[in-house]
């Protein structure tokens, strides 16, 4: 491996003077995927190292004063899974975080390591999607926040600038009534990476119907992807089995798949409207107050 | 380039001066001649190389040990109290839950990590707190017999 450099800065402000004065230095947290990536041969280690795995002030999970979410850059998966109000309101966020890697992952990896990892196949990436999150860049010129949906470029590629970090991320509160889920396709219980995957959320009205719905697919397209279609077809309907089955028929318009090791673009055609029917099925069901355990995918079975 | 700094193993510290794409594996098994813990796969898949940073379970192999400088690693050699084994390593031998016992060290650290957390786990439970431990040899139904008997707030 790499005989490098490698920097630990003691605050985030020493951070991001690191990354702008040692330009293509890498961020290194949990390295489940830089670490782990140069282990399986994919990749070198990059030659310089900023290790922010103790900046401190980065790994808290919170409400804000108006409903919402915060949470930190450095917020493992286990503290997402484990977290009651995570948990509560963001639901399908849980359901995701609860299902990455294995335990050891979980407890190392992280909330901003998953997203600036760009992978299409991201846990995270989909429930974030539709609960209309935003992503906090710090860098040592300043801060912007960011729409979720335009923060991956490619796959493996964010639009952060040189010197950019994600620092956190903020979740609004979802309307009264909402309920959402996350579930992917997998070949096994631990250790996967979803083959697809959805997301949903589901707010219904006084009486019944489906007020607002947002559908995000993983694993289908270069990025996440939502599906305009399956969303316009559940707004206005009554959750009913068959509407929900017409609703994830309509995923096709934006899922475009690609054949790789876990799945040929057929297969994935064909698997992600069972997923997303089985996401918006359990959004649905939370969203009438039907307690359905985290993470969804182990409730309504997301192997084959 | 070097880097200085102590890995704290056991209880005990060693001041190193490592590289800094070092893994902890290489540091705790070369360095350290601590060689419980294992590499299997060398790319976090089969948990062989375990070992606990602050009490939480870390896939060695796949960590830069300079990360671990100042934390409290516990190591497979860090569980048994002088001549007497800890539970789980009693309860894995009453069980017959080691066979080839390549994977032991790696089981025995994702149970401790399990039970400090969760002192009485149903096996569910157990089963998902050892998904990133692979065992080509029992079947795992005895190790996960063996962590549900030395389980703490078990009542049998």
């Amino acid at each position: 491996m790499s005989t490098g450099t490698y920097l630990q800065p003691a605050s985030l402000h020493e951070a991001l003077a690191l990354l702008a004065e040692h330009g293509g230095a890498a961020l290194v947290a949990g390295g489940t995927d830089l670490v782990v990536g140069t282990r399986q041969g994919k990749r070198t280690l990059p030659e310089t190292l900023v290790a922010i795995h103790l900046l401190p002030n980065l790994d808290g999970i919170g409400g804000d004063r108006g409903g919402g979410l915060m949470l930190g850059a450095l917020t493992t998966h286990d503290a997402i899974e484990c977290s009651e109000l995570v948990r509560s309101n963001w639901t399908a966020l849980a359901d995701a975080s609860a299902i990455v890697g294995s335990p050891a992952t979980r407890h190392v990896g992280t909330l901003g390591g998953n997203l600036a990892n760009a992978s299409p196949a991201m846990e995270t990436g989909a429930p974030l999607v539709v609960l209309d999150a935003k992503v906090e860049l710090q860098s040592s010129g300043g801060s912007r926040t960011v729409p979720i949906e335009s923060l991956w470029a490619s796959p493996g590629r964010t639009t952060a600038a040189p010197g950019e970090m994600i620092t956190g991320v903020r979740v609004p509160a979802p309307a009264r009534g909402s309920g959402s889920a996350y579930v992917r396709l997998e070949f096994r219980r631990s250790m996967e990476i979803a083959v697809v995957g959805a997301a949903a959320l589901v707010t219904l009205a006084g009486d019944g119907t489906v007020a607002g719905a947002r559908v995000a697919l993983t694993a289908v397209a270069p990025t996440i992807v939502r599906s305009p279609a399956a969303e316009a077809a559940l707004r206005g309907s009554e959750p009913t089995a068959q509407a929900i089955a017409a609703a994830a028929a309509a995923v096709h318009d934006t899922a475009a798949p690609i054949s790789d090791v876990r799945g040929s673009d057929g297969y994935r055609k064909a698997m992600i409207e069972v997923i997303a029917r089985r996401a918006i099925d359990v959004a649905a069901r939370r969203a009438a107050g039907e307690d359905v355990p985290v993470p969804a995918t182990m409730t309504v079975g997301g192997t084959r | 380039m070097s880097h200085a700094c102590t890995l704290k193993v056991n209880g005990m510290s060693y001041p190193l001066e490592l590289d800094a794409g070092r893994t902890l594996l290489t540091v705790l098994r070369g360095e350290l001649g601590l060689t419980g813990a294992k590499e299997g796969c060398d790319d976090s898949e089969c948990g062989a190389c375990m070992v606990l940073v602050d009490g939480r379970p870390v896939n060695s192999c796949s960590y830069l040990a300079l990360q671990a400088d100042g934390r409290e690693i516990t190591t497979v050699e860090g569980l048994a109290n002088g001549g007497e084994l800890h539970p789980l390593q009693a309860a894995f031998l009453d069980e017959g839950g080691v066979q080839c016992g390549f994977c032991t060290p790696g089981m025995l650290i994702s149970a401790e990590a399990l039970l400090r957390r969760n002192p009485d786990p149903s096996e569910d439970e157990v089963r998902l707190a050892l998904g990133g431990n692979l065992c080509r040899c029992t079947g795992y139904q005895k190790i996960a017999k063996a962590v549900l008997a030395a389980a703490p707030g078990a009542t049998s």
